[in-house]
């Protein structure tokens, strides 16, 4: 069963740019990884999905429901996890998980004080007092508390520290494991390549890639780095992101293999290394492709 | 239910400053008024002889030597403009505080219908306006049997009734605004109340712009119109009632489509 389904989802904001167009498909299970940089698209995408926004054209689905007919049924169902969450003031941490859960009917105490203890927090604290880092951790438990099928999260990480993080994936991935769907905003490149099974790209309100990770990491484009003198070689076809130092030069090369070898022969290489570029240079490699066929 | 509990929860510092406040000075005024029931027959002449200002204020047609007409004018200004101004505040930040504390992020991604929502908060007003009437009701009854004056059950009541009505009017058309709004609902609140109680003291000054007392929930509030007649004006009320009322459906068509971006 497909636990995310977007279809032609569009949302225009006049002059400012939505979303366009937008397709995907995440299967229920999956932990499934959305990148892009501030402003490509990814809140609105978010947004649009818990019906915080009225989509301008297209549909989506979330375990078959209707994102625009059906949404207390599908919020039911998931736990959100906002980049910057804002909580009531006055209130302490307890009050606020407990009134969460009292907005969702659901008695969820022994899940809370799990979390809290996992995640170090002091429910007896108020949450105005709290660092953006507990702040960050309150918003993690009302997101898992009630034990959601589908986990929304937008940029999770920020504010906290690495130990923190390490544990919080950790409860990610236990929960998967148990059969929950992780939809994983970021863009932090990392995050998404080591915990995810499968990513897409988001650019300017459109995706330009959805695919695997190993197959988004098979792409054509490799870290070529070389030393020696390569002052005779010339530009080519299909470097990009090149850096040049004193005696060597690193760059993506996605053009053809002959054409690059040939100009290689014509230098003095002391040392070579061709390898897979991680998912930042992928990243950077569909980013510059887009620009290139505009 | 867990949402008006909240609603209350978190409004109640608001609610026990501004009831407590008028309060203090309803019982101010309660508790002066033996001391100056002597002098009140010089001053009533005094007070009803200012021209436009007696008329703006209803004091040309009521005896200050009465508890009742003393209490209309002092005490019905106090609790008019106060209880108004309370209202108005109340729900003009009811619905777009949410969005300016940047809540309403948290509140409408959980299972709850934005109906569900509107009608909690409105609940949650309304529950606030009423018990705050009801507390000052029972503190006036009980100070004044405290000074032994004998109590004008009817007239105080209507008069009380009145405002009651007033408040819950100002509500409705702050609470429609609320929904347009993003921020700034203090300043609404009070630009709306202060603007209707002016309304109706140009009103009562030009005969040429009467008409606008029933624009405004001040122009069924007239004490000295009330203790003549013992009675409410009832259809300056459902004139004001039906504004309170497009008001709110005009919200919850605004805030059911609204797109939330904090």
């Amino acid at each position: 069963m497909e636990a995310i389904k977007i279809q032609n989802l569009t949302k225009n904001y006049g002059k400012a740019r939505g979303i366009n167009h937008i397709n995907l498909s995440i299967e229920e299970g999956e932990f499934f990884g959305f990148i892009g940089p501030n402003g490509a698209g990814k809140s609105t995408t978010i947004r649009t999905l818990l019906g915080l926004i009225h989509p301008t054209e297209g549909n989506a689905f979330i375990f078959g429901l209707d994102i625009t007919k059906d949404k207390d049924k599908i919020l039911e169902q998931v736990g959100y996890l906002p980049s910057d969450a804002s909580f009531y003031s006055g209130m302490k941490v307890k009050e606020l998980l407990k009134l969460s859960a009292d907005l969702r009917k659901r008695n969820c105490d022994e899940n809370a004080r799990l979390l809290c203890e996992r995640l170090q927090l002091d429910v007896n604290r108020k949450i105005e007092d709290l660092s953006f880092g507990n702040r960050k951790k309150v918003a993690i438990i009302c997101a898992l508390q009630h034990d959601p099928r589908l986990l929304i999260l937008d940029e999770p990480t920020s504010g906290l520290d690495p130990l923190m993080q390490m544990e919080f994936f950790k409860i990610l991935k236990e929960r998967n494991e148990n059969g929950v769907t992780i939809f994983l905003s970021s863009h932090i490149l990392s995050e998404i390549q080591h915990n995810c099974s499968r990513a897409a790209i988001i650019k300017e309100g459109e995706i330009i890639v959805s695919d695997r990770i190993e197959e988004l990491s098979k792409t054509k484009a490799k870290r070529i780095t070389i030393r020696g003198d390569i002052s005779s070689l010339p530009d080519l076809n299909g470097i990009q992101d090149k850096i040049d130092s004193d005696n060597s030069s690193s760059f993506l090369y996605s053009g053809e293999w002959n054409t690059l070898l040939h100009a290689l022969a014509g230098c003095s290489i002391t040392d070579l290394s061709i390898i897979e570029p991680d998912l930042e240079e992928i990243f950077y490699h569909y980013y510059k492709k887009e620009e290139e066929k505009l | 239910m867990t949402l008006i509990k909240h609603e209350l929860k978190q409004g109640r510092f608001s609610f026990l400053i501004w009831t407590g406040s008028i309060c203090f000075l309803l019982l101010i005024c309660i508790f002066l008024f033996p001391q100056i029931k002597e002098q009140m027959s010089g001053v009533n002449k005094l007070f009803s002889s200012m021209g436009a200002f007696s008329v703006a204020f209803g004091m040309d047609k009521l005896n200050f030597g009465t508890f009742i007409g003393f209490y209309a004018v002092e005490c019905g200004n106090i609790l008019g403009l106060g209880g108004a101004l309370y209202a108005s505040v109340c729900a003009a930040n009811i619905l777009c505080k949410e969005e300016k504390e940047r809540t309403s992020e948290f509140l409408l991604t959980h299972p709850i219908k934005r109906t569900h929502i509107l009608s909690s908060k409105l609940i949650a007003v309304i529950i606030q306006i009423i018990s705050m009437n009801g507390i000052i009701f029972m503190l006036v009854i009980l100070s004044t049997l405290w000074i032994q004056e004998p109590i004008p059950w009817s007239q105080l009541t209507l008069i009380h009734l009145a405002y009651f009505i007033l408040q819950i009017e100002l509500a409705g058309i702050c609470f429609g605004f609320s929904a347009f709004i993003r921020k700034n609902g203090l300043s609404m609140g009070l630009g709306i109340a202060l603007m209707m109680y002016f309304l109706n003291l140009i009103a009562n000054m030009t005969e040429s712009v009467k008409f606008l007392k029933l624009f405004t929930p001040f122009g069924y509030c007239e004490s000295a119109d009330i203790i003549a007649s013992t009675a409410l004006d009832l259809p300056k009320i459902i004139i004001g009632l039906c504004f309170a009322t497009i008001a709110i459906l005009l919200a919850t068509y605004k805030y059911c489509k609204k797109d939330i971006y904090a």
